[in-house]
């Protein structure tokens, strides 16, 4: 009896062996576009996000035109589950999959940690929100179509000293990424500059109780609370925040415009202020189309964290879609290589501004950082003035 | 004194809260170990699987029916694990039974990971327990001041069940000595789930306080806290309950001692917070180097 569901069993997986082989066989009149995203783990949610606004441009413009032939786009998605051990892996699936270009991921670590494979296999990825330097530093295969953190950093730390007249900022960053770590020490660079004093500390991988952080925090005297962390970290930061009555405005960067912090922070005391990309309101057409295509489906609602809200990573993936079709249309090819000389030269208007890259790394040129403030009310973001640096 | 006191208080406060929420998982690990002498790596995920159990049933119906339902059901995940998964390798070696653990530790995460699309889930706010309180002016959630006496109490009558009723003698009497009491007409596998169902309730209740104060549950949420309990269970001496809970406060509260290091100890720096996990460890090593088999471990005899 055991001996025979044995071979049963055994059967069935090697059928399923079987069946695993057949998407591999290549189109060769599709492009394929890979998206190198987290679907779970620490930045699972704005991952997400992000894929969603490809998706959506994808559904608008399903076909790229290459010389006179209509070409039909197909987006192979691979997740790298916000792990950096991941990453490669997954960037290997996508290489695979024979994509002519990669755009992603939400998350400087993970597309640190998955270049290398895309370089040695010659595709070029485009990094839509991750911001940290040393994504595109030095490698002429890895662009990006947003501002970098010294930026990014810069404009929190002046926003901190100037606008909330703090003198001295508590940071906390996650111990060992590269997003939050990059952009704690681009801020304290900044603000000491500007006579600051700063407090800085990190929290350990699994760490999920803020509480001894926070009272660190009001018991050094800080005026400002700085953690630019995933937005699981910030949920759960809101929370504690508001129980142990932090009594300071946080002040964050790119990843906490997500309707999660939102969520967390309805109906609590809690003060939070972000910089991004993108403010909902915009581009009303492009809000409206995509709160529509949103609401649509289920999976895609419950995708975008349960509402129809337009996040910014959303709105920069959307973007990053048609700046990838424009570069193929460009190179006249769907061949990785002929791809990677035309993004170089690329621009495109998209929903968050004009999209340039400059010759030495690829990077955006972009001079603009919009700041919102979450309304603990209504639980929507209020836009304040943007900031513009030239 | 009163002003370090007064500055320090909510360090300690979240140290005896989280000791107290560690202390009932060790609980679990403890038996489990005293009884079967298997660590049960699943036991952290039966945890997280009890937080899911609530986010999913609280969405649904209310605090009154499903609180209970969730500790119904995570002693029946517990029930279930054990026989699905331990039993039939019950004469099998002791090894396979720990790689049998572990596979479905990682069956429960992946599980999860399958059921919440890989995003965190937001803990419902219970009533009372996640209410805002002010102790000497450090501000804190009820649950924080309710966990220490609420695990005290449970451990009493864990303690009142162990040592006076008959399944309780049935248990002592199966981990001094596994097959005599099996000869002696002791049914063992009853023993066994009892002990399983026990230390899943526990990890229920556990669930309820933690993720009341940490109100966010991903699939991998029962592993940190899942192994500070093994740790705690160890540093006790393994196989001990009051050791456990006397183990778990320790660990709780050193780990919060350490991360306030700045301002306890006047000491400046950013090193306190990044090494306080590091420390906690190191810190284990340095017990079990000078009392091998933990805080209140037995003494092992070689039987002749």
């Amino acid at each position: 009896m055991k001996k025979r569901l044995l071979f049963v069993l055994m059967l069935l997986l090697t059928a399923a062996l079987l069946f695993a082989g057949g998407s591999g066989e290549s189109d060769s009149n599709v492009v394929k576009i890979g998206v190198f995203e987290p679907a779970s783990g620490d930045n699972g949610a704005g991952g997400k996000q992000e894929t969603l606004g490809i998706q959506y441009a994808n559904y608008l413009t399903p076909t790229v035109t290459i010389g006179d032939t209509e070409y039909p786009v197909e987006l192979v998605l691979a997740d790298n589950e916000s792990s950096n051990d991941r990453a490669a892996t997954a960037a290997a699936t996508l290489v695979n999959a024979d994509v002519s270009v990669v755009l992603g991921s939400y998350g400087s670590g993970v597309s640190i940690a998955g270049s290398d494979t895309f370089r040695i296999a010659g595709v070029p990825a485009i990094g839509i929100t991750c911001t940290n330097p040393q994504v595109t530093e030095g490698n002429t295969h890895y662009f990006r179509i947003c501002y970098l953190d010294p930026f990014q950093g810069t404009v929190l730390a002046n926003y901190a000293y100037n606008t909330l007249g703090a003198k001295k900022v508590y940071c906390l960053a996650k111990l060992g990424d590269d997003y939050s770590g990059g952009l704690v020490n681009y801020f304290i660079e900044r603000f000491e500059e500007l006579g600051g004093e700063v407090v800085s500390e990190t929290f350990p991988d699994g760490n999920s109780d803020f509480t001894s952080y926070i009272a660190n925090a009001k018991n050094s005297g800080c005026e400002v609370f700085f953690s630019p962390v995933s937005t699981e970290a910030a949920q759960l930061i809101i929370n504690q925040a508001q129980s142990q009555n932090l009594g300071m405005p946080i002040l964050a960067g790119d990843t906490w415009d997500s309707n999660v912090i939102l969520q967390a922070a309805k109906g609590t005391s809690v003060d939070i202020t972000v910089t991004t990309f993108y403010p909902e309101g915009a581009d009303p057409e492009f809000d409206e189309g995509f709160k529509e295509w949103v609401n649509a489906d289920a999976t895609r609602l419950a995708n975008n964290g349960g509402d129809d809200t337009v996040a910014a990573v959303t709105a920069m993936g959307f973007d990053a879609y048609n700046f990838a079709l424009q570069a193929i249309s460009n190179a006249g090819s769907t061949d990785p290589g002929d791809v990677m000389e035309a993004i170089w030269d690329t621009e495109t208007d998209g929903v968050t501004g004009h999209i340039a890259l400059d010759d030495v790394n690829g990077d955006a040129i972009r001079n603009t950082v919009y700041v919102k403030h979450a309304n603990t009310e209504t639980g929507g973001w209020d836009a304040l003035p943007a900031v513009v640096v030239d | 004194m009163a002003e370090f006191f007064h500055q320090n208080l909510s360090y300690f406060l979240s140290g005896i809260s989280v000791g107290g929420q560690y202390a009932l998982i060790a609980i679990g690990y403890t038996m489990v170990y005293g009884i079967l002498r298997l660590i049960n790596f699943a036991h952290g995920d039966v945890f997280m699987c009890a937080g899911l159990i609530m986010v999913y049933l609280s969405a649904s119906l209310p605090f009154v029916i499903s609180v209970p339902l969730v500790l119904v059901f995570t002693v029946a995940l517990g029930f279930i694990i054990e026989r699905v998964a331990y039993r039939p390798l019950r004469s099998a070696p002791r090894m396979s039974v720990m790689i049998s653990a572990i596979g479905v530790s990682y069956l429960l995460q992946n599980a999860a990971l399958y059921f919440t699309g890989g995003l965190a889930k937001v803990y419902p706010a219970l009533p009372w327990l996640s209410d805002s309180v002010v102790i000497f002016g450090a501000s804190t959630r009820m649950v924080t001041i309710v966990t220490p006496f609420l695990t005290v109490v449970l451990v009493i009558l864990l303690t009142l069940l162990i040592k006076h009723t008959k399944i309780g003698m049935a248990m002592r009497a199966v981990s001094r000595d596994f097959e005599t009491s099996q000869l002696m007409g002791i049914r063992i596998n009853r023993v066994i789930s009892i002990t399983f169902m026990i230390g899943s309730l526990l990890a229920a209740v556990a669930s309820l306080l933690y993720f009341t104060n940490y109100a966010s549950v991903t699939p991998t949420s029962g592993s940190m806290p899942g192994l500070k309990a093994f740790v705690a269970a160890v540093f006790g001496g393994i196989g001990s309950i009051p050791g456990a809970v006397i183990g778990a406060f320790i660990i709780g509260i050193c780990e919060n001692i350490i991360k306030g290091g700045a301002s306890i100890f006047g000491i400046p720096g950013s090193g306190w917070t990044t090494f306080s996990d590091a420390f906690t460890f190191a810190f284990l090593i340095v017990i079990l180097v000078v009392k091998p088999t933990g805080l209140f471990g037995e003494k092992s005899v070689d039987k002749v």
